[in-house]
């Protein structure tokens, strides 16, 4: 054979071999069109319908009427979708541009096999092969830029299952950069979101679930972080960026889910914000009520609306649905759960009233009020046409 | 921290008075404008200073930034392909500075040849949201970064130095 039939057989054998990787073959088992408690192994839903049996959840199979987003497919993203996957949710968005990478093979889910492929590709194949019932719907690219921002804020909007907005966003993102587009994105969209991450030295994360004008966004102070217990000064950063273990990303997904679960299935109680500290074993929660002053103006649209809604509710007695209600038993496991009753204030230096255990990642200023600079523009003629070419011209 | 040299430099870069993003149409034409300038001023004073280090263009829209960075090192011009994208939530999250031929020679970067920055830059851009732009992200997250982590990577080998060709 010549070189360049060589090159094609090669060529085509990579493709052959990506298909196979893809997991291009039939599905496991056929599609299930209803969901059924019936206690036999073939039945892959049995033991999630038995929480309607046992009394934790009322309708279970409305998960199949609800879309979720999941943005970032790493290590507590991929966790997260293979949660929801195997609960059987409706539908879900997956947004990533990272690769699948050997260096990611210390965290769940993706498989040595599985590296050079697109992550939101790799994890699509292999979500579908463990449940063929779910909707998938891969965007492969960074939310962050103007274009593909548009892109995002349009799925959200419309990639619901019936083409309504997506129920819930999750961020799973690993940088400040990508949570605030995902805030700017919910909060003009009025679109209810959890926030997650896990801190760049492994050993504590959070999750905070965030209700456009109810609860403060990610833009209504610095963030909020589990407080480290760690001398800054000791820790070692030379030489790296962050660390990452399996163990504290699976607990973050994991509770993330849960609180997605409660949510959408409405039993239980949704925490706000809750941490977890891996050093202790500490879950410190708390609410957050949003900045009156908040940088962003779609936040302070939105706590507008929220509290015109509230002036407009009338009072009415409330009405107590009588149930068995979960009834708290004295802790005798010694579980420290602190929770203040008064939620948190967000300003946008600081955050008063934070629980335990929680702090912001730094101090912000008080946004300075516009002044005669910033009300005028710069006075320079120059046309922006006139300043690349002196630019370039340097 | 900021080094007496990076406070000089930075102190010498006009400040950004419009907080508009890519989205905001007409008001990020105007904060374009001040980038543009800040820029310009910036590599002037740098060129003065015998202390030319980078240039930077960006396509019509001022969405999509790239261009070259250098490093000397004994003597000898190290130099590499600069390019970020300005996010969304410019200018209240900063650049993302990228620098695509050294991704995977260090551990100081995130995927896709994103520079790591240091814990003390997200806290200063933050404060200063949004009178610090392009110019300020070059001196204090790109020059920094560069004169620690090239000579390292000299040293490793895993940066080696080629002659330019033209
Ligand atoms: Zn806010």
């Amino acid at each position: 054979m010549s070189v360049a039939e060589l090159q094609r057989r090669i060529t085509q054998l990579e493709e052959e071999l990506r298909k196979a990787r893809r997991g291009d073959a039939a599905p496991e088992r056929e599609k299930i069109t209803k969901m059924s408690g019936e206690v036999v192994d073939t039945n892959p839903y049995s033991r999630l319908m038995a929480l309607k049996r046992m009394g934790i959840v009322e309708d279970y199979e409305k998960i199949r009427t609800f879309t979720v987003a999941v943005v970032g497919v790493g290590g507590v993203g991929s966790v997260t979708a293979e949660m929801l996957t195997r609960c059987g949710i409706g539908k879900l968005q997956l947004y990533d541009y990272d690769k699948v990478e050997l260096a990611n093979m210390n965290r769940l889910f993706f498989q040595p096999h599985q590296a050079g492929q697109s992550k939101v590709d790799a994890a699509a194949a292999t979500l579908r092969s463990i449940n063929p019932d779910v909707h998938f719907e891969v965007h492969n690219y960074n939310i962050t830029t103007v274009d593909n921002f548009d892109h995002f804020m349009d799925r959200i909007r419309t990639g619901g299952l019936e083409g309504g907005a997506v129920d819930l966003v999750l961020s799973c993102v690993d940088n400040y950069e990508a949570r605030m587009a995902v805030n700017r994105a919910c909060n003009e969209l009025e679109q209810t979101w959890f926030e997650s991450g896990v801190a760049e030295n492994a050993v504590s994360g959070h999750i905070q679930f965030l209700i456009p004008g109810e609860t403060a966004c990610f833009d209504c102070a610095p963030p909020l972080v589990v407080a480290s217990q760690i001398d800054e000064r000791t820790l070692k950063r030379e030489g790296v960026c962050a660390a990452s273990l399996p163990t504290t990303m699976g607990i973050v997904a994991g509770v993330l889910v849960q609180n997605v679960l409660k949510h959408l299935l409405n039993f239980g109680q949704v925490s706000y914000y809750l941490g977890y500290n891996a050093l202790v074993d500490f879950f410190p929660t708390m609410t957050v009520r949003p900045n009156p002053q908040c940088e962003d103006s779609w936040c302070r649209k939105r706590q507008a609306e929220y509290a015109a809604r509230k002036a407009a509710e009338p009072i009415v007695e409330k009405v107590e649905v009588v149930e068995e209600e979960v009834v708290h038993e004295d802790n005798n496991w010694g579980i420290s759960l602190v929770d203040e009753s008064a939620p948190a204030t967000a300003t946008a230096g600081q955050v008063t009233g934070l629980a335990q255990g929680i702090t912001t990642a730094y101090d912000r200023p008080a946004p300075s009020l516009p002044d005669d600079l910033t009300s005028s523009p710069p006075q320079d003629a120059t046309s922006l046409d006139d300043l690349m070419a002196q630019m370039k011209a340097l | 921290m900021v080094d007496d040299a990076t406070r000089k430099s930075l102190g010498s870069i006009p400040l950004m008075r419009t907080k508009a993003g890519p989205r905001d149409k007409e008001a990020w034409v105007t904060r374009l404008k001040e980038e543009y300038q800040g820029l310009i001023k910036y590599v002037q004073n740098n060129k003065d200073a015998d202390n030319d280090w980078f240039r930077l263009e960006s396509n019509k829209e001022g969405t999509r930034w790239f261009g070259k960075c250098w490093y000397i090192h004994e003597l000898l011009k190290y130099e590499f392909d600069v390019e970020f994208d300005i996010p969304v939530t410019y200018p209240a999250t900063a650049p993302e500075i990228t620098l695509p031929e050294l991704d995977g020679k260090t551990a100081k970067m995130y995927r896709g040849g994103r520079i790591c920055l240091t814990d003390h830059f997200k806290p200063l851009w933050a404060r200063n949201v949004p009178k610090f732009g392009i110019a300020h992200a070059m001196a204090l997250g790109l020059g920094p970064w560069l004169a620690v982590e090239i000579p390292d990577m000299i040293q490793r080998g895993v940066v080696t130095y080629t002659e330019k060709k033209g």
